[in-house]
């Protein structure tokens, strides 16, 4: 099978995470799919969405859709970016027919990775190797908007030597939330480090996780306690070998 | 936002022992949902919530009718129903109704619409006696404080708390035990029931086709005012209204359960106007208050409307994750947690209450437990837009409007993104393989001084995702 | 009549018709059209043996810290009922099934007639108030009690210990049934209230503690 897969890298791994973008595509080409880069592409939109910039967010998703618009399978490595596309561009399009139509469609193409693999590909052992003990937090957007719930644990429960022990608060927002994370901060971080409590219960030395955004406050939170724990995309974990 | 709010959150951040029991108690509420609602039930579950949905969607747009139908039953019956615009009103008139009969205790059983408009307040300031009844409730009008969760309102309190309390406003010894507690209060409020002129109530439903009230309860509280004084009124919402008997079949077993996992409360009592004259006890007169104070205006948008859908379960506060850590005080008025978020700028406008839907990181958790099924999240999303439109009208927030257009222009032109990311990736951040501390100077300000308050940010990688990308080795594109 | 004119007299007038305008406006009705057709619900009454039902409703009473006591007879219950209130003072209703069982002609029980007053007295000093009930429902383990001048409310809810008999024939599945059985129920009673187990709170720091403004011991008697 030889599919052509469309990388929407997103922004934020793009400008802070490129090493999971790597990694996906590592994957993606080991099961054998055709991956190309639409050089074009800069953003989905969603932070201003979220802060209540439709206009703005509006200009950003229409500029996507151009760029994705003949694309066969969009893959992305974020669960709230795939969101954004699949669930909230009609929130923009709603008064243009047209654009709204071009969205759904769009929509329609475009995968999680997690998802993309399980669901098109139909794929849980990807022959990856990882000897850690492990915990996986879910996403908000992953798991509420995308359901996204087993599927990441499927995918785990096949990477060998991988232990993976469940967090108590596993479903418990992390508290990046976008712009939440700094226009309050003080909630923000008081979310994260009951989000690190549980995961430190789990005596794991990583967590996993759909969402570069939810690693990035974990990470923020484990370094400045200047604890031992690590955060990996789940396209990292999938792609060690 | 009120520098007041803005205190009170940095307060509660810095309290462990009250993180803890707002934490907790949260914590305890849903784990009594979930055990409510086994996996066996889970799709019925699912079917009643539509069903809810369905119906408060049906009587809301076809409210006016109801209205009238509910008031035409009460009147059969020997009620009578009062529609008030505003606290002001209501209050005006128990207290004209007080002064006719001479009334000057009234016992109150829990309600959040009167906690809505002060009536407590009002008639003290009047010159009457106004006891709150539910234990939490009589807590936290003994502590002079405002309910802290719709459902349980002395969430905040720790025992201890209680027993300095008692000590200092009822005389008693000091003494944490929750049982001895609460048998104070018992003896305490039982002389007020028995003495009481009026008694005030809420309405978790109000049915339109009987003329009925309904209100469900556990500690029996809202029985003893219903039933010893010879006055009840009862003040609700007018969106408090359901069609039939029958629907209350649907309500009822989503209620107990969302709010604290109990498939019937220990008392719903289902009340049809004054006592008949087939009966011994109860109220001799029955007044029924629908009270607007806003709700029409929220009845007018279209989208907007599932706002008064809610029936006051507190499912929503027990699993937001901001509700968790902040606690009911830390919201500007009566009504916290997301329902809060999402009702009290429409309520009380987008000038003061605006910024709070911006107080959520979406995580959506809320829309999944309403049992009405409000979509709590895409409101949040659509009261964001509301407030930057009206900030824009009023031209308040120029820098955060020109930084998002400044980020769309670049956005949008995949050569100056390229050129911005670029310029950042020149910028010379402290060389560790570590995550930083701390940025040069003039780069710290607004939303990275912020992050960096609390967390550490990512060092910026030497290139970025498509730098990477085109460096890779021909032979991989030769594969088109 | 439409209104309290009482007191608020003219104004009360304009500001219900005030209201009833705004949420007209509001929904896009005007005065009189018909509404919509509500969406249909369907309770679903559940067939279940008198046997299971029994079963049920004890299992579920008890959960909540009820007693369940079956009577063989109506001596039977009578007995129990006088170890429960053996030395107490007690208060009893005037329904049907406590005449057939006896229980007023026990010394500690006092039964009416009543007046208000009497009855406020009686109920505010008694130990244990007894009553019959007009249904029960299985899968919650509640009783139904309708308020008429032979079945106060004040019985069931001002004295510590709350004994109630019921007839099996009136112990039904669940709620459904309650509102299949009796769709009229508004009807028959300015006062239907459905007890689910003790008074309790669990407003101190989520604790749980029994008997706060109503009875914390319930006693049912199958009869």
């Amino acid at each position: 099978m030889s599919l052509r897969v469309s990388l929407f890298i997103t922004c934020i791994v793009d400008q802070l995470f490129p090493r999971v973008g790597l990694a996906m595509v590592e994957v993606l080409e080991r099961l054998g799919c055709r991956v190309e880069f639409p050089e074009a592409q800069t953003c989905c939109g969603q932070p201003a969405f979220n802060s209540g910039y439709r206009k703005e967010a509006r200009a950003v998703a229409e500029h996507f859709l151009e760029v994705f618009r003949g694309a066969e399978y969009i893959v992305c490595p974020s669960g709230s970016c795939t969101s954004m596309v699949k669930n909230h561009f009609k929130d923009l399009f709603a008064d243009d027919p047209q654009r709204l139509e071009l969205a759904q469609q769009v929509a329609g193409r475009t995968w999680e990775f997690s998802q993309f693999l399980l669901e098109v590909l139909k794929v849980e052992d990807v022959g990856a190797r990882l000897p850690k003990v492990a915990t996986y937090h879910d996403g908000c957007h992953a798991l509420r908007e995308l359901k996204i719930k087993d599927g990441p644990r499927r995918l785990l429960a096949h990477v060998r030597g991988l232990v993976l022990r469940e967090m108590d608060a596993a479903e418990e927002c992390c508290g990046f939330g976008g712009t939440f994370s700094v226009k309050f901060p003080g909630i923000s971080a008081g979310m994260g480090r009951t989000k690190l409590e549980s995961i430190l219960r789990t005596g794991a030395e990583v967590v996993v996780s759909t969402d570069c955004s939810c690693l990035m406050q974990i990470q923020g939170l484990i370094s400045r306690a200047g604890l031992p724990i690590g955060t990996m995309h789940l396209a990292e974990v999938l792609a060690s070998r | 936002m009120e520098t007041s709010v803005l205190v009170q959150i940095q307060r509660v951040l810095e309290n462990p022992k009250l993180q803890d029991a707002i934490y907790s108690s949260t914590a305890r509420l849903m784990e009594k949902r979930r055990a409510a609602i086994p996996p066996e039930l889970e799709q019925e579950f699912q079917r009643w919530r539509e069903q809810a949905h369905q119906i408060k969607k049906h009587t809301l747009e076809n409210l006016d009718h109801y209205l009238e139908l509910l008031e035409k039953r009460v009147t059969e019956r020997g009620g009578h129903v009062i529609f008030a615009r505003d606290g002001g009103q209501v209050a005006d008139f128990i207290l004209e109704l007080a002064k006719r009969h001479g009334a000057h205790l009234v016992v109150k059983s829990k309600s959040m619409t009167t906690e809505e408009i002060h009536l407590t307040k009002r008639l003290e300031q009047a010159g009457f006696e106004s006891v709150e009844t539910d234990l939490g409730e009589y807590i936290v009008q003994l502590a002079n404080e405002r309910p802290s969760h719709i459902v349980a309102p002395a969430l905040h309190k720790t025992r201890y708390d209680i027993a300095e309390l008692f000590h200092q406003r009822l005389g008693v010894e000091p003494d944490p035990e929750p049982e001895h507690q609460t048998q104070i209060a018992r003896r305490t409020l039982r002389e007020k029931f028995l003495q009481a002129d009026i008694g005030i109530t809420g309405a978790n439903f109000v049915i339109a086709e009987t003329g009925s009230i309904v209100i469900v309860e556990n500690e029996g509280n809202a029985r003893l005012s219903t039933t010893l004084p010879p006055i009840h009124v009862a003040i609700a919402g007018i969106e408090k209204v359901i069609p039939r008997l029958a629907d209350l079949a649907v309500f009822l077993k989503l209620l107990g359960r969302s709010a604290t996992g109990q498939p019937l409360t220990v008392y719903t009592s289902i009340l049809t106007g004054p006592r008949r004259n087939n009966e011994l006890d109860g109220p001799r007169q029955f007044y029924l208050i629908l009270l607007d104070n806003g709700r029409t205006r929220v009845l007018a948008d279209r989208t907007r409307r599932q706002s008064l859908y809610c029936i006051r379960c507190g499912a929503c506060l027990n699993h937001c994750p901001v509700y968790r850590k902040i606690g009911g005080h830390s919201y500007p008025w009566v009504y916290s947690g997301p329902i809060g978020a999402v009702i009290t700028p429409q309520f009380q406008g987008l000038d003061e209450a605006g910024w709070l839907p911006f107080a959520s990181s979406l995580c959506g958790a809320c829309g999944e437990v309403c049992p009405v099924k409000i979509d709590l999240p895409q409101l949040l999303l659509d009261l964001r837009y509301d407030a930057v439109k009206a900030k824009i009208r009023e031209n308040k927030n120029r820098w955060e409007r020109l930084s998002f257009r400044l980020w769309a222009a670049v956005m949008k032109r995949p050569k100056l993104y390229e050129l911005v990311s670029t310029a950042l990736g020149l910028i010379d951040t402290e060389e560790t393989n570590g995550w930083l501390r701390r940025v040069p100077g003039i780069f710290a300000l607004g939303p990275l001084k912020a992050w960096l308050q609390y967390r550490d940010f990512p060092p910026p990688p030497p290139q970025s995702f498509r730098q990477l990308w085109r460096l890779r080795p021909p032979a991989r594109e030769a594969l088109d | 009549m439409a209104v309290a004119a009482t007191g608020s007299g003219g104004v009360g007038l304009m500001e219900r018709d005030h209201i009833l305008h705004l949420v007209r406006t509001a929904i896009g009705r005007s005065v009189g059209q018909v509404p919509e057709e509500p969406p249909t619900v369907l309770l679903r009454g559940q067939q279940m043996p008198l046997e299971e039902r029994i079963r049920k409703f004890g299992e579920a009473l008890e959960k909540l810290g009820g007693k369940l006591h079956v009577a063989a007879s109506h001596s039977d219950a009578k007995h129990y009922v006088a170890a429960l209130v053996a030395g107490k003072r007690a208060v009893a209703s005037g329904a049907s099934v406590l005449l057939e069982c006896q229980i007023t002609e026990l010394p500690e029980v006092q039964a009416g007639p009543w007046t208000l007053e009497t009855l406020r007295q009686a109920c505010a000093s008694a130990d244990v108030g007894i009553t019959g009930a007009d249904y029960g429902l299985a899968d919650t383990g509640s009783l139904v009690l309708f308020a008429t001048t032979d079945e106060p409310r004040m019985i069931s809810l001002l004295p510590p210990v709350h004994v109630a008999m019921l007839r099996k024939e009136r112990l039904l599945a669940s709620l459904d049934d309650l509102f299949l059985e009796v769709p009229d129920l508004a009807e028959r009673s300015s006062s239907v209230v459905i007890i689910t187990g003790p008074s309790r709170t669990a407003d101190i720091e989520q604790i749980l503690v029994r008997g706060v403004h109503g009875p914390g011991q319930i006693h049912v008697v199958l009869v």
